[in-house]
């Protein structure tokens, strides 16, 4: 038969095709919005209807100082990436860092918080449906603070071995399209928590 | 390169190598075809598996009071077929055939992410492993024989502590947690690699059919299979941390449990259809020997498909007592869905009209897939009307219909991209005569089994139940039902038969033994490992039309 070898009539002078990275990890994001969206209907859903308390409104306090942290720390991380990308490395890690620490102290509050609630409030994952729902949804965001948290590490420690320069900066801006999903998931959470479900 | 220079450096590398290296091979490999090859096999394991399970369900409800299997038995063998089936020969064998052609299709030399795509399969491997399991480590060694006895939608509250204890259910729901990681892998793979490894000229406007199609039924994996995660995520809450998601006792809901399922559930249905689908739009074409006839609107109504589908989930729901707008609204949508639907079918009688039809066995099952999924889309229509499902929601007749879609389309659809795509896969053809024999056996079968199967429904016989009292008029339906059940179980041996015989015996296929279009075919039989020797370019939809007729190309009019 004949082979592909044979040239064809016109080759397209330009070619170019979405980094791979980016479609992934878009791909990725979309498959979370979906299951992040059914926890949030589930919330919502059983917004109300424990049977015993305590309930939202006796129990939770706004997280407003954590929130905040989390937030500026998409902020850093735009802002360290667009370094790297002008081959910025000390002052890109310098920002890194200070992601890793925001996102590190919006766990902090995310575990004082549930010390709290469980020590002050007796309110576990089986004390009611508030608690059942409450744990997963807030649980599964701060799974992918964690993730995130991990990975991010990952990076800097790979940056103080003096690995990451400009040529990885589309590597890290697909990792924070991740980091920056998961603050963007906090806004949704946040509002259905502790605004719209108490 | 020429093609013999392949052939023979091909030969040199995987020729004289002890057993144990090419199994190393085989499991540590990343290549999109050996993977492809890997989870078509899977597939074909756990066909004969969840067949011979169909088998025991239709021994058992031959006659009135059979005792062939006791009724606990008979609920974990229903769900453990219909578990098997959809999650572990369904998704397996689409995602095979995307692994291998998609890349090939393209003209790229592998997935996106090639490590992903063996970390995904790995997992869908071990997700039905872990549903097999479950016959062992159900309640330890004391209760071998444990299966999953919830049935494929596990509505709460059997899958509560209390009506399923021990660990059957656990191991269905981790099974499925993790197939649908494995599942949602494979999806973010198959969607960058169309949209960034494309080869030269190949725009989005001249890929492929079946490039399209999986394009679309990858991104429906994404939306619809991770509601399914959550839920199980949900599930595994509830029975291990003491959760009340769908405990009703603590004011859980199972309703919620039910929309979740299906959420996932009826989108599941295209994504196993969307697939049969590319095959045919592939198939017809080549044997009718005229380009697809209206290939736009073919992508459009592919893509409104995948968007009404998630629509839809509510019509299994209909007895549960939704408000008359709620019934309204999804008795709409699921009729909706016969237009692109049926857009589809004109446009598959439109290519094969005033053609120069070959009815080689490939074309010969997509025939009989248009008459099945007719009829399989008119009881569609019939059960997505609130009024009518009310009257025959859970009897036979539901179940007649379903495996009217997915045994009578779907599977008819995947054996004609096994008789059309065996030989580049190979290099060898299938036997045509045993293929002819497969076709009609299994034709036949097919229309004793499932068409005689609506009217039991239509009498009143409910889907589950493990045995019937005589007299009901069932008695004789059922017998020839199970009769043609039998008569598709041989068909399908004969089929296995003609794989393994033509990978031995079959006549050397050479790289384009069906005068195809499409750039698989312009590679060697099976494929070298590097796929292209040089990318190719294309400048049509029909790329390899232009090389062959380089005096009248497609591109002149495209």
């Amino acid at each position: 038969m004949s082979a592909i070898t044979t040239p064809f009539p016109q080759t397209p002078a330009t070619w170019k095709l979405p980094y791979r990275g980016k479609v992934g990890m878009a791909c990725l994001i979309i498959a979370e919005s979906a299951i992040f969206t059914i926890f949030v209907v589930a919330y919502l859903y059983y917004a109300g209807k424990s049977l015993t308390g305590p309930t939202p409104r006796e129990a939770l306090e706004t997280p407003i100082f954590f929130t905040v942290c989390l937030l500026s720390s998409s902020l850093t991380m735009h802002l360290a990436s667009t370094l790297l990308a002008r081959g910025k490395s000390g002052a890109f890690l310098a920002l890194w860092f200070l992601t890793i620490v925001l996102g590190a102290l919006f766990m902090y509050g995310t575990a004082r918080e549930w010390h709290r609630l469980i020590y002050q409030h007796g309110l576990t994952i089986s004390t009611n449906l508030f608690g059942t729902t409450y744990y997963s949804l807030v649980g599964l965001h701060a799974t992918h603070v964690t993730l995130g948290l991990l990975m991010l590490t990952i990076v800097l420690l790979f940056g103080l071995a003096g690995r990451v320069g400009r040529e990885q900066s589309a590597r890290i801006d697909v990792l924070s399209m991740y980091w920056h999903f998961v603050d963007a998931v906090w806004i949704v959470v946040f509002t259905v928590v502790y605004v719209l479900g108490r | 390169m020429s093609s013999d220079a392949m052939a023979i450096h091909q030969g040199a590398d995987v020729g004289s190598r002890p057993w144990v290296e090419t199994l190393h091979g085989w499991v540590t490999t990343v290549d999109h075809k050996r993977l492809g090859i890997l989870y078509i096999l899977y597939a074909l394991l756990f066909l004969a598996v969840a067949g011979s399970e169909a088998m025991i369900i239709r021994i058992q409800l031959m006659y009135p009071h059979n005792s062939f299997v006791s009724p606990q038995v008979f609920n974990r063998i229903f769900t453990m077929h219909g578990t098997t089936m959809v999650f572990f020969v369904g998704i397996p064998v689409l995602f095979g055939l995307a692994n291998y052609l998609v890349p090939l299709m393209i003209g790229a030399r592998d997935m996106a992410f090639p490590r992903l795509n063996a970390f995904s399969f790995w997992l869908t491997a071990l997700g039905g492993f872990l549903l097999y399991f479950s016959f062992l480590g159900g309640s330890g060694l004391y209760g071998a024989g444990n299966a999953p006895d919830v049935g494929w939608w596990a509505y709460a509250p059997l899958t509560s502590r209390a009506f399923s204890p021990g660990h059957s259910s656990d191991y269905w729901t981790i099974s499925l947690l993790v197939a649908g990681f494995g599942s949602i892998g494979t999806a973010v793979n198959i969607i960058a690699t169309i949209l960034c490894m494309r080869c030269p000229g190949m725009k989005l406007s001249r890929m492929p059919l079946l490039v399209w199609l999986n394009l679309v039924v990858s991104g429906m994996v994404l939306i619809a299979i991770t509601p399914l995660s959550a839920a199980q995520i949900m599930l595994c809450v509830d029975r291990y941390l003491g959760g009340h998601f769908f405990d009703t006792q603590a004011g859980g809901s199972a309703t919620l449990w039910m929309h979740f399922f299906w959420i996932f559930g009826h989108p599941e249905v295209y994504i196993l259809i969307l697939p049969a689908f590319a095959v045919l739009s592939e198939v017809i074409p080549v044997f009718s020997r005229k380009p697809m006839f209206g290939y736009p609107v073919m992508v459009g109504a592919t893509i409104a498909i995948g968007f009404i589908s998630m629509s839809v989930w509510a019509h299994h729901m209909f007895s549960i007592g939704m408000s008359s707008y709620g019934n309204a609204f999804f008795v709409l949508t699921t009729m909706t869905i016969a237009v692109p639907t049926g857009i589809k079918i004109f446009n598959w009688l439109g290519t094969m009209w005033g053609g120069r039809i070959i009815f080689k066995t490939p074309m010969l099952f997509c025939i009989g897939f248009l008459f099945n999924f007719l009829i399989a889309g008119l009881t569609g229509i019939m059960l997505g009307s609130a009024a009518f499902n009310w009257q025959l929601t859970g009897s036979y007749f539901v179940v007649a219909h379903f495996h009217y879609t997915l045994s009578g389309s779907f599977l008819f659809g995947i054996f004609a991209a096994f008789y059309y795509w065996y030989p580049k896969i190979t290099g060898r053809m299938l036997f045509e005569r045993l293929g002819k024999l497969h076709f009609w056996l299994f034709f036949i079968g097919f229309h004793l089994c499932f068409d005689l199967m609506h009217i039991p429904g239509l009498l009143g016989m409910a889907r589950r139940i493990y045995t019937y009292e005589p007299g009901r008029g069932w008695d004789t339906l059922n017998l020839l039902v199970s009769i043609g059940a039998f008569i598709q179980g041989i068909a399908t041996l004969i089929f296995v038969a003609n794989l393994i015989i033509s990978y031995f015996k079959g006549a050397k296929a050479g790289n384009d033994p069906w005068d195809a279009w499409t750039l698989e075919w312009s590679v060697s039989s099976p494929p070298p490992a590097y796929n292209f020797a040089v990318t190719p370019t294309v400048a049509s939809r029909r790329p390899l039309w232009d090389l062959k007729h380089p005096e009248d190309p497609d591109s002149r009019y495209e």
